[in-house]
């Protein structure tokens, strides 16, 4: 595996379009150059039930196909997952994991079996009610792992992610503007503590 | 020009499809294929193509319905997966034998059951002696560019048989990666257009599966037998011309790093591009591993293969499918009958893995290199018919 590859899991739950998120990073990575891989791992598939998606990232091709089970970084974009599912399982001491919550850092460490890497929340679901007037984690969460990665350029993300939600909502075009919204708020409140 | 884009599995094959632009799409939607029909459906309405998009209610009849097309005089197209392709069983083998070059995107899922919807290889493998021509892509881009190839293939005058492009169900179906796409123009200029021999419509009077009676059907399969023969010429031929036209080179199999190989995987399908990244760190470790990724496997390139692994010392068919024979899966029994005539065979053992989607990571293929490094070593092959990735360790030999 080359060097510079980031290596990013997904946790959420059926419905809250973390698949979709996934692959919005996986278009911007790829706008911006580089080599992408997104893909989702399915099992029975329900309204909200846990699901993974995956991303890899990388200046060269990547020609691995299983799933991560060391990542560099870990979204979870549903808090109630840290009690039913391993999220942090394998992740780098050195990578980070970004919560979709409104509690600090800190009050959600107990949950993270011991994880002694950089914890960051997000409260998305505030963000998205305002700027989408409803709850759409999904947006806000990938905004914060690019933040807290830095695997894209921001300017540029944002650029693409433009162009990105015009093609995604050419038929809603009244969506555009919530979205972006959502972006460049999410980008300033990941918090680390 | 290429395209630099990035697509899914499926969407990389519907975009082929779009190009080609098809007499006939004969649709039943299963998971993972569903995809296919649904992005072409989105063309029929767009106008993006006129082909005649026939919606079934079983693949039985998807199957009949490409039949029927193809023997009008039309390329038919569909798309299955898993129980839709043992659905249309009875129809492939009518396909195949009345000659028909129809082409059939399948996104390899486990067949039931117990009922599962993840990637093995069992149901094209079940396939397998159905008459059709079978090529297996590591990802979308190999899926997309099988696609392109496909119908040259199977409409060569001396084949004239059907084809399945497979690809992995999710792994790479559902994985959106990086892709080459070629233009319009250049594709359809490679493609070409469809000029059967006979049809049903043009005049003069044919019969299409009729019934064949003892004094001739023995002669009609053996011309059969010998048109999957002719495949291997014309896959050539084609990946010939598509490498001079495209610039991507594709034969029977992809040998990496076999030049000096000592101990080596023959596998099919989107594993391929883990055990490179394995083969990659072993060979920085100065062990002489090698890989066969075998794209094609009807026709079987049983000289080819043996000739590629005539040299290694030990050898691991990685099987994603369960034989359910007692000793092995179908790959493994294909390979090593392939091997039998050389003078020297490698020692070989059969792994049988990623059974009803199962994962298989890199760690998991260096554990099938150490294994046979231990067999060269010793001499000694132990267990030759293996299940790796149990969760019963007891059953785990590797």
């Amino acid at each position: 595996m080359t060097q510079n590859m980031v290596e990013i899991r997904w946790h959420g739950r059926g419905g809250q379009g973390t698949k979709t998120a996934c692959l919005l990073l996986a278009d911007a990575a790829f706008a911006a150059g580089k080599y992408v891989q997104g893909f989702p791992e399915y099992g029975p598939e329900r309204m909200g039930a846990p699901i993974t998606a995956y991303n890899r990232i990388s200046d060269a091709v990547c020609t691995v196909h299983s799933n991560i089970y060391q990542p560099d970084y870990v979204v979870v974009v549903d808090e109630s997952l840290l009690h039913t599912v391993d999220v942090t399982a394998g992740l780098k001491p050195e990578g980070a994991i970004v919560i979709n919550s409104p509690k600090a850092p800190k009050a959600l460490q107990p949950l993270l079996k011991g994880y002694a890497g950089r914890t960051y929340t997000i409260d998305a679901r505030r963000i998205s009610e305002a700027h989408l007037g409803g709850n759409f984690p999904n947006t806000p969460m990938l905004a914060a792992v690019v933040q807290v990665s830095k695997v894209l350029e921001v300017e540029r993300f944002l650029a693409d992610m433009t162009e990105s939600f015009q093609h995604k909502f050419s038929t809603k075009p009244q969506v555009i503007k919530g979205n972006m919204n959502c972006l460049t708020e999410s980008l300033k409140e990941v918090r680390a503590e | 020009m290429s395209i630099r884009e990035r697509l899914s599995g499926n969407e990389a094959v519907a975009h082929a499809m779009r190009q080609i632009n098809p007499g006939v799409f004969a649709a039943f939607p299963i998971t993972p294929s569903t995809e296919i029909p649904q992005y072409f459906a989105q063309y029929v309405a767009d106008g993006a193509v006129d082909t005649e998009y026939v919606t079934v209610e079983s693949e039985h009849s998807s199957m009949s319905t490409c039949i029927g097309a193809q023997a009008a005089g039309v390329r038919a197209v569909t798309a299955t997966s898993s129980a839709g392709m043992a659905f249309m069983y009875e129809m492939l083998y009518v396909a195949a034998s009345s000659r028909l070059p129809i082409t059939l995107a399948c996104v390899n899922r486990a067949l039931t059951g117990p009922i599962n919807i993840n990637n093995d290889h069992s149901d094209s493998m079940g396939a397998r002696d159905s008459g059709w021509l079978q090529l297996y892509a590591e990802n979308g881009q190999e899926a997309y560019d099988n696609f392109l190839q496909a119908m040259r293939i199977a409409e060569t005058a001396d084949v004239r048989l059907p084809i399945m492009i497979c690809q992995d169900g999710f792994i790479t179906s559902h994985a959106v990666e990086n892709i080459l796409l070629e233009e319009d123009a250049a594709v359809k200029a490679f493609v070409g257009d469809y000029t059967p021999r006979h049809t049903l419509l043009q005049g003069s009077a044919m019969a299409v599966g009729p019934y064949d009676t003892v004094a001739f059907c023995m002669e009609h399969k053996v011309q059969q037998a010998e048109a999957m023969k002719n495949a291997k010429r014309a896959i050539l031929n084609v990946s010939a011309d598509f490498e001079k036209t495209f610039g991507r080179k594709y034969g029977f199999f992809e040998a990496y790093r076999m030049e000096d190989a000592e101990v080596a995987l023959v596998l099919i399908g989107s594993t391929a591009g883990t055990a490179k990244a394995c083969v990659e760190g072993l060979r920085e470790k100065g062990v002489k591993a090698g890989l066969i990724k075998l794209r094609v496997f009807r026709p079987f390139p049983a000289k080819e293969l043996a000739a590629a692994l005539s040299h290694v010392k030990a050898v691991a068919v990685m099987d994603k499918s369960e034989g359910n024979n007692g000793c092995g899966g179908p790959l493994y029994a294909e390979t090593a009958a392939a091997c039998y005539d050389l003078a020297h065979r490698p020692k070989m053992i059969d792994v049988v893995y990623g059974v009803a989607g199962r994962d298989c990571e890199v760690g998991d293929i260096e554990r099938v290199y150490r294994h046979l490094l231990r067999i060269a070593e010793t001499g000694e092959v132990g267990e030759k018919y293996i299940h790796m990735g149990v969760r019963t360790s007891e059953q785990e030999v590797l």
